[in-house]
């Protein structure tokens, strides 16, 4: 199973490969300036999946994240190199609208971040720059279908014109994830969503995941180990900007083929 | 170990880590930052209480109600008012009054000695209007009505108790005379204060008490709004595209040094420059508001574009990568959120930059403003004054009666700038109250 990170691929592989996989990282490096980021990573991102990045900080995993809908380009200094694909498509194709790519894959970030905007322009914000409904109607659909999967229409429904900032953490955290799926992304990526949420929050957002692993494919950075091991069904374990290794999450953390991954995972370092 | 814990009813040595002093320092601190504003606060309350003190009276004038008689002889001696109504614009009014006067004070209207005492009295500008009564209403002449006249601007410094009768009559403005025919008109009910709007609405005068700010106030005005309606979009545009847009090289470092340059260029330099590209290149007239706004907006560029730079910088990037994570487009996530987000900032840095411009007058004297403008101006392109200007004129004059008028000037800008700073803080509110 190691084939992707460690073999060298032959191209009638990457072919059957990018039909099978929802996303697929090539030889991904990533430079900050002259500082490089990421070495030659080859990852796989199976379909409603939940794959979880794991490894000790600044072990480039976010930045891996952050390929994936290109959000890098953001940075002024940051280079991308290798090729990712998105259902076969290359995304750093300069056919490929970057604003498009968004739409298909989302982002749910470390810090909640909802816009200084009432929760219902919050959820409706994205299907409108992107012309999703027309109507009222139709935009009240989006924003309580998309608040109901993320499990916080009954809390807010007779607020829905309230201030989105004035939500609890973990409540906001689940509003930027409503946001995220109001435009029918098929990638959720999220970065740490949990890193500031208390552990109340972070299991309904855990939930939320699993709920949300059938409709969607899931990318998710983490730090807690515990966590990687409850969301996800995939694992990727990072360390000084290579793939270390990937695996189904059960194998990774119960017998990992490589000896850092264990280090890490039993706490040795990191 | 334990028994230290033990034996911890006995206050142990306490590690001196300068508490002490810490406090002190923040003390003295304090004080330091109390005697910053009271030292502030201090001058503030002089120069306003000096301002005021020297310019309330301003706001009242000296007014003699006199039955006056338009008689045909003075004011239409060949009695061709019927055929040609100008005549009457040549009509002897100085006569006018000076009968009225006499009439009222008693002595022979013949007496030319008596006579110029008196005319002294009244306002010259007091002449015109009677004239404009009566071509206004040609039916007037031969009647007798009731009319405010304008005192002579020395009398109402008389009047306002700002001469000084200690000193020798042949050395004072005022005669002896006088005085007395003044107080013959105040027992007499006939002299007194009324509140001066001539102050707000007459244009440049040599005599003082006819003097306004009128056609100075337009003129600021009229600047304001140019200043407003140019440096706004081109500043706000300006800084989100060196902000958001262009590539951060030499270039643009560049530029951004000269901006924060240009903010810091005397304001003088701002004039000669319009006097050489608005007047003299692009031949645009003189003492024009249009100019001035113009010279006064480039003056304002730099201060509303480091504003709005800085304000654009203060949103969070947070913000901005939830926009962009959601496929907006650059354009889409500043106009529906940075913007929005620092429009506050904008706006106080617009205000500023206004206030600013209201005040200056070095500029404006380079391109010809500080003229003697009578007549307002009816289209930007006409000769007007400001403000700032105004009170500068005002302040070279000589007479008693312009020095109170500069005071009450100054109040009047005071009080723009004010209500400018107010609309500043109320914008700011609304705009923030939008989370």
């Amino acid at each position: 199973m190691n084939m992707i990170a460690e073999t060298k691929l032959e191209p009638k592989q990457v072919q059957t490969m990018q039909n099978s996989f929802k996303m697929l990282g090539r030889n991904v490096t990533v430079h900050y300036g002259a500082k490089q980021a990421l070495f030659d990573v080859n990852l796989a991102i199976r379909q409603n999946t939940v794959t979880a990045l794991i490894g000790p900080s600044g072990c480039g995993k976010s930045t891996f994240l952050r390929c994936l809908n290109r959000m890098n380009d953001t940075i002024d200094n940051c280079r991308v190199g290798g090729e990712i694909t998105l259902e076969g498509q290359d995304i750093y194709d300069p056919s490929i609208d970057v604003v498009e790519l968004r739409a298909r894959v989302g982002m749910v970030f470390q810090k909640p971040n909802p816009f200084p905007k009432s929760i219902y322009e919050n959820v409706a914000y994205g299907p409108r720059i992107h012309g999703l409904a027309r109507s009222k109607v139709d935009f009240d659909q989006i924003v309580e279908t998309s608040l109901i999967k993320a499990g916080l229409w009954n809390e807010v429904k007779d607020r829905l014109h309230e201030a989105g900032t004035g939500l609890s953490g973990g409540q906001q955290q689940r509003l930027c994830i409503a946001r995220a799926v109001a435009v029918s992304p098929e990638v959720i990526l999220m970065d740490e969503p949990c890193s500031a949420l208390d552990p109340i929050a972070t299991a309904k957002v855990e939930e939320l995941i699993h709920e949300l692993r059938s409709n969607y494919t899931i990318v998710i950075v983490t730090h807690s180990m515990q966590q990687a091991a409850r969301v996800s069904q995939r694992t990727a374990m990072f360390h000084l900007g290579q793939l270390v290794e990937e695996n189904d999450t059960d194998k990774i953390f119960t017998n990992p083929d490589e000896s850092r991954t264990q280090d890490y995972i039993m706490g040795r370092f990191g | 170990m334990s028994d230290a814990i033990l034996t911890a009813s006995v206050p142990a040595v306490r590690r001196d880590i300068g508490l002490k002093r810490r406090y002190a320092a923040e003390r003295r601190f304090r004080l330091y930052g109390l005697a910053a504003i009271t030292i502030g606060l201090v001058f503030l309350a002089l120069l306003l209480t000096s301002v005021v003190r020297k310019g309330y009276t301003a706001f009242v004038q000296t007014e003699i109600s006199l039955p006056v008689t338009f008689s045909e002889a003075l004011v239409d001696p060949t009695n061709k008012r019927a055929e040609d109504p100008q005549i009457l614009a040549k009509g002897k009014y100085d006569k006018v009054i000076r009968e009225a006067l006499a009439a009222q004070l008693g002595f022979d209207a013949k007496d030319l000695k008596s006579g110029k005492a008196a005319d002294q009295l009244i306002s010259p500008s007091a002449r015109v209007e009677l004239r404009d009564m009566v071509l206004a209403d040609p039916s007037l002449v031969g009647k007798t009505i009731d009319v405010s006249l304008l005192a002579e601007g020395n009398i109402d410094s008389a009047n306002k108790g700002q001469i000084d009768l200690s000193v020798p009559e042949a050395r004072r403005k005022v005669k002896d005379q006088q005085l007395t025919w003044m107080q013959q008109l105040k027992d007499a009910g006939k002299l007194k204060f009324a509140f001066n709007t001539g102050l707000f609405v007459n244009g440049a005068s040599s005599r003082p008490e006819a003097a306004g700010l009128g056609v100075a106030a337009i003129g600021s005005a009229v600047m304001m709004l140019i200043v407003l309606a140019l440096s706004l979009p081109i500043g706000v545009a300006a800084s989100i595209y060196l902000e958001e847009f262009a590539p951060k090289n030499k270039f643009t470092d560049l530029i951004e040094v000269n901006i924060n340059n240009l903010a810091a260029v005397p304001s003088i330099v701002y004039g000669l420059l319009g006097l050489s590209v608005f007047v003299n290149f692009l031949g645009m007239p003189r003492s024009a508001a249009v100019v001035g706004g113009l010279v006064l907006t480039l003056m304002t560029l730099p201060t509303i574009i480091i504003a709005t730079r800085a304000s654009l910088k203060a949103v969070p990037p947070s913000i901005r990568s939830a926009a962009l994570g959601l496929g907006a487009s650059k354009m889409q996530m500043i106009f529906h959120h940075v913007l929005p987000l620092a429009m506050p900032g904008v706006l106080t840095g617009a205000i500023i930059g206004l206030a600013h411009a209201l005040g200056e007058t070095a500029p404006l004297l380079l391109i010809g403003m500080v003229a003697f403008v009578a007549n307002y101006p009816v289209t930007p392109m006409d000769p007007s004054t400001a403000l700032p200007v105004q009170i500068y004129m005002w302040a070279n004059e000589a007479e008693r009666a312009f020095v109170e008028r500069t005071s009450g000037a100054i109040m009047v800008l005071l009080v723009f700038l004010i209500l400018m700073n107010l609309g500043a803080v109320l914008l700011r509110r609304r705009f923030e109250r939008r989370w």
